[in-house]
């Protein structure tokens, strides 16, 4: 996208790894996410102009930082109000931080906690949460936020500027909490990371290939926290868990687009490197305090990824797991999970009574895997009637192309007349 | 910050022991709490919605005073405080503590500059 003739890439593919890093270390900096985002892109042109010529510099977030931060103190000389309005932001830093000397070989610190837990602060909506932290730890563009959202860039546009107003506005600091507040607001940023796997996790299989790229900013940004935060177990827990799932990615849709189910998946597909960092996080997960739900889930999907096939898992240690898992987060979808365990572990009859039990509970009847669940108990008590019509209510509930597929074939299947 | 203390109407407040609103002295206490930490700024409290007078002016400057609070608003601001703090948690922090967010609720607004 630079002039014609001068090759960017490197610029730009160090400006994405690195954007995060620059945003915060300026954010943190001047407390202004305008200043910092607009001097961090002044910066990235100053680099394309510079780099092809003198050769990308040693250290290139360095390079980038200096420059931003001249250009943003640049502009604080130039303009009275905006020097005003951050000497008004930051009354309370340390002056002497604001004044050391600027050099091209100091240590550059990380930041991105400080605005990570700006972007997840809890006075800002889920929405803008997740864009915001897209945005800005991640790098992606608010187009290619809006196309992995499904909304309108407008849209999109208009809930990062939201968020981003009311950050600057309502002062939102750009800092890690404190202990006595650490563990609620941790949640809250782990839930928004979690939030954004999920969403490109469920589209696997779309033809929209960005979908899928939030399952890997998702892992991208845990990775981050992890190392930023490498004692906090319900880190762990959360990296080794999206590994252990994502390992499964290759399996779980078939060349035709349609989903595969656990049991049907060829798990020599699986990826072992992932599976084997998955496994090894969760033991230092489970050894961590306190015990988090995060690390109960890795070691479900762990037991899941170890075994050679469905039948072959380790059930009773599954089932277990979710008994423990429900003692943590006693919610109607791990007891829906919990269900579906028993039907292994006991057998159908024992796995549908515990499903039936579930029916007066409309947050799952709404959703397609309590129907999908009971046709596949039904199907095994050879129920064929039964399970066809709960399969075929499944298929009306679920989202994805691959999954209505899936449970139609299903539908069908267990109809069919003999 | 401008924290602003009101209430909804039929919000299930959880009821305090004796009266329906928080007492004088967890007030003056709350004042000094505030004087003390020297993030006092300004505070007060409001007379009865009912005592409210809207006083508009048109295009031809003419002054229309009607009767009544904004709207018909269902929710009643009781008082408010200004406090000097550097950011949101900190407001937040000084809400939290403030007698009025147990009987209702506090809204935490920062003051624009001019």
């Amino acid at each position: 996208m630079g002039p014609a003739g001068i090759p960017v890439e490197p610029v730009e593919a160090v400006f994405r790894e690195e954007h995060g890093r620059l945003l915060a270390l300026l954010a943190a900096r001047f407390g202004d996410l305008d200043l910092a985002e607009e001097v961090a892109a002044e910066a990235l042109l100053a680099a394309v102009e510079t780099w092809p010529r003198s050769g990308t510099p040693r250290e290139p977030l360095a390079w980038l930082a200096t420059t931003a931060r001249r250009k943003a103190l640049d502009r604080i000389r130039r303009d009275a109000t905006l020097a005003t309005k951050l000497a008004v932001l930051h009354a309370d830093a340390d002056p002497a931080r604001r004044a050391e000397p600027v050099t091209e070989h100091e240590h550059i610190p990380d930041d991105r906690l400080q605005l990570l837990f700006a972007c997840c602060h809890p006075a800002l909506d889920l929405d803008a949460q997740t864009g915001l932290t897209l945005r800005y730890l991640a790098g992606l563009s608010t187009a290619e936020i809006a196309q992995a959202f499904l909304v309108p860039p407008a849209t999109m546009a208009q809930r990062l500027t939201r968020g981003k107003r009311k950050i600057q506005q309502s002062r939102i600091p750009f800092r890690v909490p404190g202990p006595d507040e650490l563990a609620g607001r941790l949640s809250l940023v782990l839930h928004v990371v979690y939030l954004i796997f999920t969403e490109g996790y469920a589209a696997t299989g779309h033809q929209d290939l960005l979908r899928c790229d939030l399952v890997d900013e998702a892992i991208r940004l845990t990775r981050i926290l992890h190392r930023l935060m490498p004692g906090e177990a319900r880190v762990t827990g959360l990296l080794a868990l999206l590994l252990l799932t994502d390992a499964r990615r290759p399996a779980r849709v078939d060349s035709r687009g349609m989903a595969v189910s656990l049991e049907d998946q060829d798990r020599s597909l699986w990826d072992t490197s992932m599976i084997e960092e998955g496994a090894r996080l969760t033991t230092q997960a489970l050894s961590q305090h306190p015990p988090s739900s995060w690390s109960v889930q890795a070691a479900i999907a762990a037991v899941h990824d170890e075994a050679p096939s469905a039948l072959q898992t380790d059930w009773r240690q599954v089932r277990l797991l979710y008994d423990e898992l429900f003692a943590l987060t006693p919610t109607p979808v791990v007891a829906l999970n919990r269900a579906i365990a028993i039907s292994w572990h006991e057998g159908p009859q024992a796995g549908l009574a515990r499903l039936e039990a579930l029916a007066d509970q409309p947050s799952l009847t709404r959703q397609h895997h309590w129907h999908a669940a009971r046709g596949h108990a039904l199907a095994r008590l050879s129920r064929h009637a039964a399970a066809a019509e709960a399969y075929r209510r499944a298929s009306e509930l679920a989202q994805t192309p691959a999954e209505i597929a899936y449970l139609s074939a299903r539908a069908a299947r267990y109809a069919a007349p003999g | 910050m401008l924290l602003i203390m009101g209430f909804r109407e039929g919000e299930g407040m959880p009821q305090p022991p004796s009266s329906g609103a928080p007492s004088a002295e967890e007030f003056m206490k709350y004042q000094q709490e505030l004087r003390q930490a020297g993030v006092h700024v300004d505070a007060g409290l409001l007379q009865s919605f009912e005592d409210a007078t809207q006083v508009q002016v048109n295009d031809a400057g003419e002054r229309l005073v009607t009767n009544g609070p904004f709207a018909e608003s269902r929710e009643y601001l009781g008082g408010y405080q200004i406090i000097d703090v550097p950011d949101l948690d900190a407001a937040r922090d000084w809400a939290a503590r403030c007698p009025g967010a147990k009987y209702g609720r506090v809204e935490v607004r920062p003051l624009a500059e001019f």
